[in-house]
């Protein structure tokens, strides 16, 4: 498995632009398209004043460089001409033309050989969106497929956790160099994941991330993945930009349901009310891939943990669940504070619930 | 002609200290002038216009001779304006305008204005119990400072209104009546017009929460959006403890003598409650600077010391509160010498829940996730570790603001009061007070607990939120869970309830979610 020099002077061109394509992103000059353009047009619409320098810096490219680099970071690269790239890729009208893959390629291999779920959302994500997230990924490998993700703070990098609690697959898809673990809070994440699945990225081993990176790494996840679920995302946010891509290319869009006056649901909500799959858990992701067949593939994983409960806690659990979240609201008098207080203890001890800001307790799902 | 014409005892305020000052004025032939010597301050030397302009303003004599005026013991730094009056007593004495055979028995404490008059001045309670050491029958000091004075047993009293009455009393006049006695802290504290937690809606659990607090003397960490009423809850506090013992009060006032916060009635009659702004640097609160004084922590000093936004202090600021937690008192060393100042409070800080204050509220938090974990982490650390209490306090609902109120201040306060007997009790024979005091021995030896409850423990602590440390948090509170429903024994209930008021500890459930 290696990559063709062609390929490999294509990808360095992409980096080696990166500041120009920046900046053509920024003013949003037909960016969309960019990563269409042949290499010479690129260069020619791109290079300014600089682009006969540009040129002929292209034609001098070594792609030996660029492999030497790749081997001493322990990066694989898989080009479009070769058999290992990833066939979802092709789909893509600028499929990226090298992939960069941080970890072992066979069990890339091995994971997109399996069905493949997108698991994306907001980056300041609220308890509860970072619960269903880091559910969805626990369930979904748990039922043998894979997570892709792309490794941001908030939703992404509680997918990936969830598929790594129960030694799931799971992709991540950076936007810098697949071997540069940013955000940098999560290198711990980005070295477990390298070891048990495998981190890829379309930019050359060491590039750092660019604006526009983010939203061009979205639609590599979208083109992995059969199924994306937005798991919490804002009018504007950038998950919206995923789940338009992964419609486009005919790929199913699912979306986890918040509160109406959430503003953290308001890009969720109105993808399901404009028809995404709605989510309340991994079985309706499950049903959404494989029709009644999933219930099969759902391990006899029943939620057993509420029996044996005593009927108060079992009541309070339920209220809790019901949105009646903090001590105030479930005590409703002043003598009752105390039995909430310990039966919310209770519950704690035994994982049913999880105290979080604002003193709001959360049921673990 | 004799060296020494005339001697006045005063005192110097070290700290909170008394320090007996011995004033000789030497009068004789020469250019008229007027020097102080010994170790004198800008405000000592200052008081040779106040000396001056107050013997003309009383109608005495300004012996237009040599006078050299000496504070003795010549190494103790003078600072301050409250030797005036000695020094002008001195002088009077000394140009034979008044009787020095009196002076062996009246030490003199108080600042001159220019008329005369004595002005009321910082450390009066300090002097008195300076002048009982000393062994001087009295005290003059200023009308207005009088009854502080007085706290003092055995030291007569003379309260004066200017230069003309210390010259009456010292020339064998009657002395003036003794001031009354302050009231008892307790009687006093009753008809306080304190804040009472009969304002308060809603709150259910915080006021609980206080009550706690109150009962085991637990430190305590109010979380909540901005406007939620942590402040608010916080200032009631003082109004739930038991009232200030005599000898509590005495404390209390001879801090705040020194630091210049007079009391109506002489004597502390509340619990002090202090708030400094998060901008206060470390000598401000825990005391300091030249001279040393009392900073807000003593100020506090069995009262509360409420410190809002928390994680705004500085890190030193708040590293130098560890001492006054640990010790109940603040050591300052200057020179040769060690300054204590006591400081034992109750600890109330508040926090927002994030950095923009509204996570976890129905407004939208704009915190990433970065801003959250640096907030977490600037809200860790040793001070964390001794407050035994966090509570959420939420926004009430505009619902109950017509509902009546939940409780009232004094309701609280008896179950308060016989919780802490039943810990007097229990303590009895040891220096500790309270169970936010019980170290881990004692805790064993205290905190009798079952089976059920050790398996919830255990349970607690291998889900990996409870530390050894919060685990005799835990215990503690518990145990004044059980002393408010009036049990020896802690029961399953009083554990589970203190796990759900715990503190967060660093490796909580939500730093494992964000890996």
């Amino acid at each position: 498995m290696s990559a063709c020099d062609a390929c490999l002077r294509r990808s360095w061109l992409i980096a080696r632009l990166a500041g120009h394509i920046e900046i053509a992103w920024s003013a949003r000059r037909g960016h969309a398209s960019l990563l269409t353009l042949a290499d010479a047009d690129l260069i020619a619409a791109l290079g300014g004043a600089q682009r006969d320098a540009l040129a002929e810096e292209h034609e001098r490219f070594a792609p030996a460089s660029l492999r030497r680099r790749c081997a001493e970071r322990g990066v694989t690269a898989l080009c479009c001409c070769d058999a290992g790239y990833p066939a979802p890729l092709t789909d893509l009208g600028d499929a990226p033309a090298v992939l960069y893959v941080h970890g072992d390629p066979a069990r890339l291999q091995e994971a997109l050989g399996a069905d493949r779920v997108a698991i994306v959302g907001a980056r300041r994500a609220s308890a509860y969106g970072l619960e269903q997230a880091r559910a969805l990924g626990r369930g979904l490998t748990a039922a043998g497929l894979t997570v892709v993700s792309g490794m941001a703070l908030g939703v992404d990098a509680a997918a990936h956790v969830g598929a790594l609690e129960v030694d799931g697959r799971t992709v991540a898809v950076l936007a810098c160099g697949p071997d540069v673990a940013y955000p940098a809070s999560k290198r711990r994440l980005h070295a477990r994941i390298a070891a048990s699945g495998a981190v890829v990225g379309e930019l050359p081993p060491g590039t750092l991330p660019r604006r526009w990176c983010f939203p061009a790494r979205n639609r590599i996840i979208a083109a992995l993945a059969q199924v994306t679920v937005v798991v919490e995302a804002g009018e504007r946010s950038g998950s919206l930009i995923t789940a338009g891509q992964a419609a486009d290319l005919g790929r199913e869009v699912a979306a986890v349901p918040g509160l109406v006056t959430a503003p953290l649901a308001a890009g969720t909500n109105a993808l399901i009310a404009d028809g995404a799959q709605l989510v309340r858990g991994a079985r309706d992701v499950l049903e959404l891939l494989f029709g009644a067949a999933a219930l099969q593939l759902l391990p006899a994983e029943k939620d057993n943990r509420a029996e044996g409960l005593e009927p108060d806690l079992r009541a309070l659990l339920a209220r809790v669940a019901g949105g009646c979240d903090t001590v105030a609201a479930l005590a409703g008098g002043a003598n009752a504070v105390d039995a909430a207080l310990a039966g919310l203890a209770q519950l704690e001890l035994r994982g049913l619930v999880r105290r979080g800001a604002g003193g709001r307790y959360t049921v673990t799902a | 002609m004799p060296a020494v014409l005339a001697r006045v005892v005063t005192f110097a305020i070290d700290g909170i200290d008394p320090r007996p000052v011995w004033v000789e004025v030497d009068i004789r032939p020469g250019l008229p002038a007027f020097r102080i010597v010994g170790l004198a301050d800008a405000a000592v030397r200052e008081a040779r216009e106040r000396v001056h302009a107050a013997i003309l303003n009383s109608k005495f004599e300004f012996p237009a001779r040599r006078i050299t005026a000496n504070l003795a013991p010549a190494h103790l730094r003078k600072v301050g304006p409250g030797f005036d009056a000695a020094l002008a007593v001195g002088l009077l004495a000394a140009s034979g305008q008044c009787s020095a055979g009196a002076l062996d028995r009246w030490a003199v404490f108080g600042e001159l204005s220019l008329s005369g008059a004595l002005r009321p001045c910082r450390g009066v309670l300090a002097a008195a119990e300076g002048a009982r050491r000393a062994g001087v029958a009295g005290l003059v000091v200023p009308r207005e400072r009088a009854s502080e004075a007085a706290l003092v047993e055995d030291v007569a009293v003379a309260a004066v209104d200017d230069l003309r009455g210390v010259a009456a009393l010292l020339d064998g006049g009657e002395a003036p009546p003794p001031p009354p006695q302050a009231p008892a802290p307790a009687a006093a504290a009753l008809a306080s017009d304190a804040p009472d937690l009969a304002d308060v809606r809603g709150h259910e659990l915080p006021l609980r929460a206080l009550e706690i607090a109150a009962a085991g003397g637990h430190n305590l960490l109010l979380e909540g959006p901005p406007g939620s009423g942590k402040t608010m809850l916080a200032r009631r506090l003082p109004g739930l403890l038991p009232p200030l013992t005599r000898e509590e009060a005495i404390e209390v006032t001879r801090i705040h003598s020194v630091a210049g916060i007079g009391h109506r009635a002489g004597l502390a009659s509340e619990r002090p409650f202090r708030a400094p702004h998060h901008t206060v640097s470390p000598a401000g609160l825990v005391g300091g600077g030249r001279p040393p004084a009392p900073g807000e922590a003593s100020l506090a000093h069995h009262g509360v010391l409420f410190l809002d936004e928390l994680s705004e202090f500085s890190r030193p600021t708040l590293e130098a509160l560890r001492q006054p937690i640990e010790d109940g008192e603040i050591v300052i060393v200057r020179g040769q010498q060690a300054l204590r100042f006591p400081s034992r409070f109750m600890l109330v800080a508040a926090t927002n829940p994030c950095p923009c204050g509204y996570a976890g509220s129905d407004r939208l938090c704009r915190c990433g996730e970065q801003e959250l974990s640096r907030h977490r982490r600037r809200l860790s650390g040793p001070l964390l570790d001794r407050i035994d209490l966090l509570v959420t306090v939420a926004r009430p609902e505009a619902a109950v603001l017509g509902d009546p109120p939940l409780t009232t201040s004094a309701a609280v306060r008896e179950r308060v009061l016989a919780a802490r007997e039943r810990q007097q009790t229990r303590l009895a024979g040891t220096q500790l007070h309270t169970n936010a005091q019980l170290d881990a021995r004692l805790l064993r030896r205290h905190v009798q607990i079952g089976a059920d409850v050790r398996r919830t423990l255990a349970q607690a602590y291998d889900r990996g939120g409870l530390s050894a440390r919060g685990h005799d948090r835990v215990l503690r509170v518990a145990r004044t869970l059980a002393d408010l429903a009036g049990r020896d024994r802690v029961k399953l209930e009083d554990v589970l309830q203190a796990l759900a008021l715990r503190t967060r500890d660093a490796a909580g459930a939500e730093d494992a979610a964000a890996a």
